[in-house]
């Protein structure tokens, strides 16, 4: 029988246009952020998204306010997709007191509890169980909530994902686990590590619909996103979606990928870039004209400039600020 | 006085439950998630649990049901971490972990995870758990922790203690395990909180009836003395105290220090008694090498060195894993003529 749900339907003009910003957003914030790096801001580890956007913009344009999502290390759009703002970003990842951690977490655990963001989280596969938990907090508490758990193709082969997987299966848990393959976990490729015939299919393992979607395509990523966080609100359970999906830059800005990928690689996955690609879907489908599409890109470009400005002039921590928050002090109900 | 007095010398496992149930009364947020917390149980042809797991948590599940008394598969890391994204999102939970020795599976979750979130997110999150666990040899016992072997029968809380951002939380008795269990659940932080093996059924005491909590982050006289100050941890304390009553007859009369919490210790405690004895014995059922017994010596050394008269002693388990055979396993737990030694030792007797 064919539910509502399994009808592959159109995002709306509004979906479109969201996931059209979010992914322009997110490059321009990534593409900045890299010449900032190479041209010596000493920021740390940072693992840049660029190429991987549509998988983040499709999943977020799909879920609601409410909705919760863990990350991974390359968690930036993520955070921009579920609607962290840009200008905490960025102080964030220059260490500075304006930013969405105060300073105190940087680029690898950049989270805004406000907008459903529960943390980018650099021990790989780790926050796919807090997924377990908040969709046991919903189920328990009837908040209607989902949560939607990226984790990376590396993360695939950890055993927290596996138990997350089984937990969330067999307690029936509004949970939607998205498996951004990308190809490479730091510089092994994902045909070696992992056995059997792929992540998605280890789905049928659980129980559970496991699906491969192009993660090139934001739309297919919303269609398969929302037909699963239908299933999870309906209180059906968790859902697989493996995305196809591909990094532009190393895995992180320490590495030079071309010492373990080709140049024709990168160009064949560059020359399926899911903005251009929608660029050009949105043109061709009359969804938006050009004018359009360059004033969102203009915006995203201005939205980046004010907040690297905002991240250059905000103050550093202070030093008493070492010790704070180490402990919880306020009490329950406090919470912000 | 009514007739109808109620039999309230608790062991610490039933005050244990008790303050589990009232907390789980009181607030609709406090979940308990283990391996076989409910034991199977919740099926009408199975209602109460089954097994030293499920001893644990005996009743829970008649009267709270299986949504809030949570079974798990034997998945640690998969469980513990779902208690953290629960704690992040709404619950408080109680996450049951049966053995420290176990704390391996699950380390990232608790040190990664619990302890630093509330820190490295700019205190945006709070994760409100209890981590639940036993720990201790357990010499001459015959159900799990006694002869249990290398794996099942350690102490090693010091690896706990060590994480800034955990509270860990030591309880020597039915009454301040009450007490401590119900502050570790309203606490808005994650709070590892041990039980001894040992101390689980052996001891009976008052406890009362109400919810109270025992404040996290102080240490309490068991003892007053003025001649030697012991600091002790869990069993530990139980174990000081018949010692000192041994001393008592030689009239040496020692003050017993429960730190009852391993972190954040309560170091003023302790350097106020050495302040008023003297002298520092440190006892401790782990392993030596960076544990609690030499961080409190050393503090104390630290702070305290000015009172000092003689050299500061621990006691503690011998520098091994636990032994299986009965006859090496009774000799590896700390007992009250090694502390008597320590103190005869310490004296130049």
């Amino acid at each position: 029988m064919t539910t509502a749900a399994d009808r592959i339907e159109a995002p709306s003009l509004e979906k479109l246009r969201f996931m059209y910003e979010r992914m322009v957003l997110i490059r321009e914030f990534e593409e900045r952020l890299k010449r900032l790096v190479d041209t010596g801001l000493p920021i740390g580890a940072a693992h840049y998204y660029s190429g991987e956007e549509a998988v983040a913009a499709g999943v977020c344009a799909a879920l609601e306010e409410g909705d919760w999502i863990t990350s991974t290390h390359r968690g930036h759009g993520h955070g921009i997709a579920k609607g962290i703002d840009v200008k905490p970003m960025m102080a964030e990842v220059f260490g500075k007191a304006t930013g969405t951690n105060r300073g105190k977490g940087g680029s690898m655990h950049i989270t805004d509890v406000r907008v459903g963001m529960l943390g980018v989280n650099p021990i790989v596969g780790a926050g796919a169980p807090h997924a377990v938990g908040a969709g046991l907090s919903a189920k328990l508490l009837g908040t209607g909530a989902v949560t939607a758990s990226f984790f990376g193709d590396g993360a695939a082969s950890i055993g927290a994902v596996h138990e997350a997987l089984n937990l969330a299966a067999i307690w029936s848990l509004p949970v939607v686990f998205v498996c951004e393959n990308n190809g490479y976990a730091q510089s092994t490729p994902v045909e070696y590590a992992l056995a059997g015939p792929g992540i998605a299919a280890r789905a049928a393992g659980y129980g559970i619909p496991g699906q491969v979607v192009d993660g090139q395509d934001a739309v297919a990523m919303w269609q398969a996103a929302r037909r699963a966080i239908g299933r999870a609100r309906a209180g059906e359970g968790p859902s697989l979606i493996e995305a196809r999906t591909y990094r532009y830059h190393g895995h992180s800005t320490s590495d030079n990928p071309l010492r373990y990928r080709t140049a024709d690689e990168q160009e064949l996955a560059q020359s399926r870039d899911c903005i251009v690609r929608m660029r050009a879907h949105l043109l061709k489908s009359e969804a938006l004209t050009a004018a359009e599409l360059d004033s969102i890109e203009a915006d995203a470009r201005a939205r980046i400039d004010e907040a690297v400005e905002f991240a250059e002039q905000g103050p550093l921590p202070e030093p008493w600020e070492i010790t704070t928050d180490v402990y919880v002090t306020r009490t329950k109900g406090d919470a912000l | 006085m009514s007739l109808q007095t109620t039999d309230r010398r608790l062991t610490q496992t039933q005050a244990i439950i008790e303050a589990i149930r009232l907390e789980m009364r009181r607030d609709p947020s406090v979940v308990l998630i283990g391996e076989d917390v409910a034991g199977g149980a919740g099926r009408p042809d199975k209602p109460e649990p089954e097994g030293w797991f499920a001893a644990r948590g005996r009743g829970l599940i008649a009267e709270f049901g299986d949504q809030r008394i949570i079974d798990t598969p034997i998945a640690e890391m998969g469980f513990v971490g779902a208690a953290v994204g629960a704690a992040m999102t709404g619950l408080r939970p109680i996450v049951d972990l049966s053995f420290i020795d176990l704390i391996g599976v699950c380390y990232d979750q608790i040190v990664n995870q619990a302890a630093k979130m509330h820190y490295m997110m700019g205190g945006q999150i709070d994760v409100p758990m209890v981590l639940r666990t036993t720990y201790g040899a357990r010499p001459g016992a015959t159900s799990y922790g006694g002869g249990a072997g290398a794996q099942h029968s350690q102490t090693m809380y010091s690896v706990l203690a060590h994480i800034p951002g955990l509270k860990v939380v030591a309880p020597s008795g039915p009454s301040n395990a009450k007490g401590l269990l119900i502050s570790a659940i309203r606490d808005g932080g994650p709070v590892v909180y041990l039980e001894n093996r040992f101390l689980g059924m052996s001891a009976r005491e008052n406890v009362r009836e109400e919810a109270f909590e025992t404040e996290i982050g102080k240490a309490q006289i068991a003892r007053p003395g003025s001649d030697v100050t012991i600091a002790t941890i869990g069993r530990m304390t139980r174990v000081a105290l018949e010692a000192a009553e041994r001393l008592v007859q030689e009239g040496i009369d020692a003050e017993v220090v429960d730190v009852l919490t391993l972190a954040p210790l309560d170091e003023d405690a302790i350097v106020e008694s050495v302040s008023r004895t003297g002298s520092l014995v440190v006892v401790d059922e782990d392993t030596p090498t960076a544990s609690m017994a030499r961080d409190i010596a050393a503090r104390a050394a630290d702070k305290a060195f000015d009172y000092l008269e003689a050299p500061i002693k621990t006691v503690t388990a011998p520098e091994s894993p636990v032994p299986f055979s009965a006859a090496l396993e009774k000799l590896y737990v700390p007992n009250a003529d090694a502390v008597i030694a320590a103190v005869h030792n310490q004296r130049g007797i």
